[in-house]
């Protein structure tokens, strides 16, 4: 193997229920219950994945949720809207640490 | 406006060279297996007819719109038209039946000079009539305005393509200004009835992915759609249509020219459904092309694919037994309608 991620693994993830099969398939049972229409909608589920995808950095997850994304009816808009509020959660968390910061250097300061 | 794979003199206007890239495909080994084996593993090989309910017409693939996914490489270049005669040979073979349905396709059939003929005849005999409008028709010319009274008056069911509910993807598929067109002609048939609540006018709309993905939930496409139409733009509808886009013609040129093609396939193959296997329209439809030539659906009439052993070829020779009788045609484009929910005419189907 050349790379640590390889396209063609996505297809595979359902192979990792063959080592342990009673988690691997109460994982994917619970999986496919989350993604059901419900209090959210599908493609309103299926943006979400996507900009948890971005934040967590998954490429598997960032290629998976594009398609489903597309398949559930999102656009392009919608699709950056939802990977800017990764940005600003992913950001935010950051800076936000920057009181802890100003805490610590108040008190280490005169 | 690009141009239909006719006129670019493309090689896939070829049918023949259609079914080599098919059918290489399926020499790609296990991934791509082929489709009839997959029928044959879950004892639906040969595929055989159930009880003919539709008549499906293609009126020609004249078309004021030039598509990116079209399966019939309609466009306005196109000059393929079925005559008056041909149509009279239609008439007679649905009087000998019991078919209750007539779905006309084309290209836009309103653009046959002889459609509304076709549909007061059918009318007169007793039977329904689908129309597959691609809405943007109906404000393409003053002497199409007033399609949505004509459909009224001879209760026609209108089905018409509208790929999403923002401009932008509905545009990248259809072409530039498609949306804005279709939302006037959308609101034209509103205003007539069609989509209105105890009408008796049924107006349906399609949702064709506009890209190498398959669609997503019916149910769940249906609401979405529902939505945002009534909100942005105060269009009601009855039901919507999700079809799979299959890998004929001008879709099959996107996926190959976009490296698409292969996982598209790949995916289609993975999503393979025995349920929707069963439920495939070929075994309830009767397609005849412009010509009057028989098929098993409209993908393997733009495929050259005619009906297979003793069935008659030809709607002049038209025989409800020899025609039950046969076995269906089948090939590997044939994936489309049995992945993930199924697609038909109809929509999914499980």
């Amino acid at each position: 193997m050349s790379t640590y991620y390889d396209p063609a693994d996505l297809a595979k993830f359902g192979n990792i229920s063959q080592w342990q099969p009673e988690m691997g398939n109460k994982f994917f049972a619970y999986y496919a219950e989350v993604f059901k229409d419900g209090a959210l909608t599908e493609r309103e589920k299926a943006l979400i994945a996507l900009a948890v995808a971005h934040a967590v950095q998954c490429p598997y997850c960032i290629d998976a949720y594009t398609t489903d994304s597309l398949q559930k009816g999102a656009d392009e808009a919608q699709m950056m809207e939802a990977v800017h509020v990764a940005a600003a959660i992913k950001g935010g968390a950051a800076l936000v640490h920057g009181v802890q910061m100003m805490n610590k250097a108040k008190e280490l300061s005169m | 406006m690009i141009k239909s794979l006719q006129a670019r003199q493309a090689p896939l206007a070829d049918t023949g060279y259609q079914l080599t890239v098919l059918s290489e495909a399926e020499a790609a080994g296990a991934r791509l297996p082929a489709f009839a084996g997959k029928l044959r593993e879950t004892g639906l090989f040969p595929l055989r007819p159930t009880r003919l309910q539709i008549m499906q017409i293609n009126v020609g693939r004249m078309c004021n719109q030039v598509c990116k996914h079209c399966h019939v490489d309609a466009g306005p270049d196109r000059t393929e038209i079925m005559t008056r005669e041909t149509m009279q040979l239609c008439l007679d073979a649905l009087a000998q039946t019991d078919i209750e349905l007539v779905d006309l396709t084309g290209g836009a059939p309103e653009m046959n000079p002889d459609f509304r003929w076709l549909v007061e005849q059918i009318s007169a005999l007793g039977r329904r009539t689908i129309v597959r409008c691609n809405l943007t028709i109906i404000v393409a010319n003053k002497k199409y305005h007033d399609l949505p009274e004509f459909f009224a008056r001879h209760h026609v069911q209108v089905v018409s393509s509208l790929p999403h509910f923002s401009a932008g993807r509905t545009d990248a598929q259809r072409g530039d200004g498609v949306f804005e067109k279709s939302i006037r002609a959308l609101k034209m048939l509103n205003a007539v009835g069609y989509g209105q609540e105890g009408s008796g006018l049924s107006l349906d709309l399609v949702y064709n992915p506009s890209g190498a993905f398959m669609p997503g939930s019916q149910q769940s496409l249906e609401r979405e759609f529902k939505q945002r139409l009534g909100r942005e733009h105060g269009i009601v509808f009855n039901n919507l249509l999700t079809i799979t886009n299959l890998p004929v013609s001008r879709f099959l040129d996107y996926l190959l020219e976009s490296g698409n093609y292969e996982s598209y396939m790949e995916k289609l193959v993975a999503a393979y459904n025995p349920v929707a296997a069963e439920n495939v329209m070929c075994r309830t439809t009767l397609s005849i092309g412009w010509d009057g030539q028989l098929y098993d659906c409209d993908f393997n009439q733009q495929l050259d694919l005619l009906v297979a052993g003793t069935a008659p070829k030809h709607i002049r020779d038209f025989d409800e037994a020899l025609l039950q009788n046969r076995a269906i045609v089948v090939n590997q484009h044939c994936y489309g309608c049995t992945a993930g929910a199924g697609s038909s005419c109809g929509g999914a189907t499980t």
